[in-house]
């Protein structure tokens, strides 16, 4: 069979557009440089407004003087950083495993979903700070009190984003599956679970950003009494002593925190899904 | 799954391309697979099919032409073994009698090319011998074998986004000739492309039926399409789905371009746009 419809020494040029995994560099360099730019002009802002005003640092510290406080309560803020980031991803990867096996059986067994999926329902619109008091009455630390919190709220994202996934499978494929006689692993594992991967990727983004608020959250919950020594007890410590800047050395804690957990499983979901996926693909035109 | 089956004869080894049987022509060949009498009534009672019988030769082209609606894809679903009939019986004769025998080794190719978007051409045409646990090493030949036949071998590391239409399409046949089917079902694969790719698949298809004479039904409702292609159109009306009028296409193969311009083409398309007027006047319009 010949054709000339193809050139094999190059990819075809069509409707659905060339992979383009390559951007100029010159557009490169402006896209990294714009939001540089951009917080540089903030920061500098900040400084000269509060300086020209004279601003007490009770109010609004300014930049230098948060970086101060970086500098002379580091081994503070590191440790209550360990602590929060620590829960976060404890609770994201339970989630994760708990979330994403919870889902296949319930693909499995219709009866098994009618039983589970409303609590999980239940658990996820119940707000985190109302059921936080009784978590911390019932688990034996604070420590597992966060944790779980933190899991309650990562949870669901994932195990609804996968649910839905594992049941969104192509119906084309899976006639096609049937037609080849594959049972009902070889279905899950070649079809369904492919298929499912970038709403259960949707899911981590998600449920990575809701752990990290959960974890803070129930910390907040928690309170003084926890005698927690995460990020938000912290954060709670700071208020109550007036000590701004440390504070704000602590939010910019969190939220470095909270971009870097939207990186990486933004990251994840490129690498996983740039070959096939139209989310992941450059559109070109 | 345990041994490994030996290797299948390669398709270019010459004993594999069978000369003309005697009994290739239509009709007067042994039969391959036959319908009886088979309805079919969907559980919200549409009756799809009502008393189709057909009997399909060895080696023989037949597509099944009429207007959308008539029951073309159920009746093809039924052969595949995709769902049951109603009532009527499906007849195999494996061994040229008429004997009942089991379903052979079969090829669907959809409308769509129905590609698992996540795995590259060459996994994709792995699919149908992996369900049935052929390792990739020990399925390699049999792939790059019917991705040559297709004219795609230079791409079996692209993905499915990368190709056009027609190439995506080809993939799909690949995919369904992998197995090495006596029986190859095609439900209107070509009528979602433009109609240069098409008339090109057209041709491609036809040398490939001719080199290898596996028995095809072909589903269409192109009446250009259908005489180009086939010994023998089954027309078929809709409001029950049945057989309305069974002809032969006499014109020699190979069939190419002359043949489309030919005198003979023009008689047989009107001939048998003729019977598909009638057969659309009779379902209840
Ligand atoms: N799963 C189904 N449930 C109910 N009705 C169906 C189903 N599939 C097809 N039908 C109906 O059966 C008839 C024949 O359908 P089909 O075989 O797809 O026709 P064709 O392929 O010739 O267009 C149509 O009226 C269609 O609406
Ligand atoms: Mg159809």
């Amino acid at each position: 069979m010949t054709t000339t419809e193809i050139n094999p020494t190059q990819r075809p040029v069509d409707d659905a557009g060339a992979p383009a995994r390559t951007r100029p560099l010159g557009e490169r360099i402006l896209r990294a440089a714009v939001p540089v730019a951009m917080l540089a002009l903030l920061v500098v802002a900040w400084q000269i407004y509060v300086t020209a005003n004279d601003v007490p640092h009770y109010i609004l510290p300014s930049p230098a003087r948060i970086a101060g406080a970086f500098v002379t309560d580091w081994p503070v803020l590191l440790t209550a950083l360990g602590v929060t980031v620590r829960i976060t991803l404890l609770a994201l990867a339970i989630a994760l495993v708990g979330g994403v096996l919870l889902a296949i059986v319930m693909a499995q067994s219709r009866w098994v979903e009618l039983a589970l999926y409303p609590y999980a329902v239940i658990l996820q619109v119940t707000p985190i700070v109302a059921i936080a008091p009784l978590i911390l009455i019932y688990a034996p630390t604070t420590q597992s009190a966060l944790l779980i919190c933190a899991w309650i709220v990562a949870f669901f994202p994932i195990l609804s984003n996968t649910t839905q996934g594992l049941r969104s499978t192509d119906h084309n494929l899976l006639n096609l599956f049937e037609l080849y006689g594959a049972n009902r692993w070889q279905t899950l594992i070649f079809l369904k679970i492919p298929s499912a991967l970038p709403y259960f990727l949707t899911g981590l983004r998600i449920a990575g950003g809701l752990a990290l608020i959960a974890a803070v959250v129930a910390e907040f919950a928690a309170g003084t009494a926890g005698a927690g020594s995460g990020l938000a007890f912290r954060l709670l410590e700071s208020q109550y002593r007036l000590n701004i800047p440390r504070l704000f050395a602590a939010l910019v804690l969190l939220s470095v925190t909270g971009i870097i957990i939207y990186f990486i499983t933004s990251l994840i979901s490129h690498l996983l899904l740039r070959n096939w996926h139209e989310s992941a693909v450059r559109r070109e035109n | 799954m345990t041994a490994p089956p030996p290797r299948k004869r390669m398709l270019t080894d010459p004993q594999v391309t069978p000369d003309p049987a005697p009994g290739f022509e239509t009709g007067s060949g042994k039969p391959l697979v036959s319908m009886r009498a088979v309805s079919k009534v969907f559980s919200n009672g549409t009756v799809a099919l009502k008393d189709m019988t057909l009997d399909v030769s060895r080696g023989a082209f037949v597509s099944l032409l009429g207007p959308s609606g008539c029951g073309k894809s159920t009746a093809l679903r039924i052969v595949a073994g995709l769902g049951d009939a109603s009532s009527g019986r499906l007849v195999w004769h494996d061994n040229g009698t008429d004997e009942a025998g089991s379903r052979p080794e079969i090829g669907f190719v959809f409308q769509e090319p129905t590609l698992m978007p996540w795995a590259t051409v060459f996994r994709n045409v792995w699919l149908p011998l992996r369900l049935s646990g052929r390792p990739r090493n020990q399925s390699r030949d049999e792939i790059m074998d019917a991705l040559d036949m297709v004219g795609l071998a230079n791409f079996a590391d692209a993905y499915p986004r990368e190709l056009s239409g027609g190439m995506r399409m080809r993939v799909s046949i690949a995919r369904a000739l992998v197995t090495r089917p006596k029986l190859l079902l095609m439900d209107e694969p070509f009528a979602a492309l433009d109609e240069i790719s098409r008339f090109r698949l057209n041709d491609d298809l036809l040398h490939l039926w001719e080199r290898f004479h596996w028995t095809v039904i072909f589903v269409t409702h192109s009446v250009f399409e259908s005489v180009y292609l086939s010994q023998r159109i089954v027309v078929m009306a809709a409001r029950p789905g049945r057989v309305v009028e069974d002809m032969r296409i006499d014109a020699p193969y190979p069939r190419d371009a002359a043949f489309r311009t030919s005198p003979e083409y023009g008689d047989n398309c009107r001939r048998v746009s003729t019977a598909l007027q009638a057969a659309m006047g009779a379902s209840a319009a």
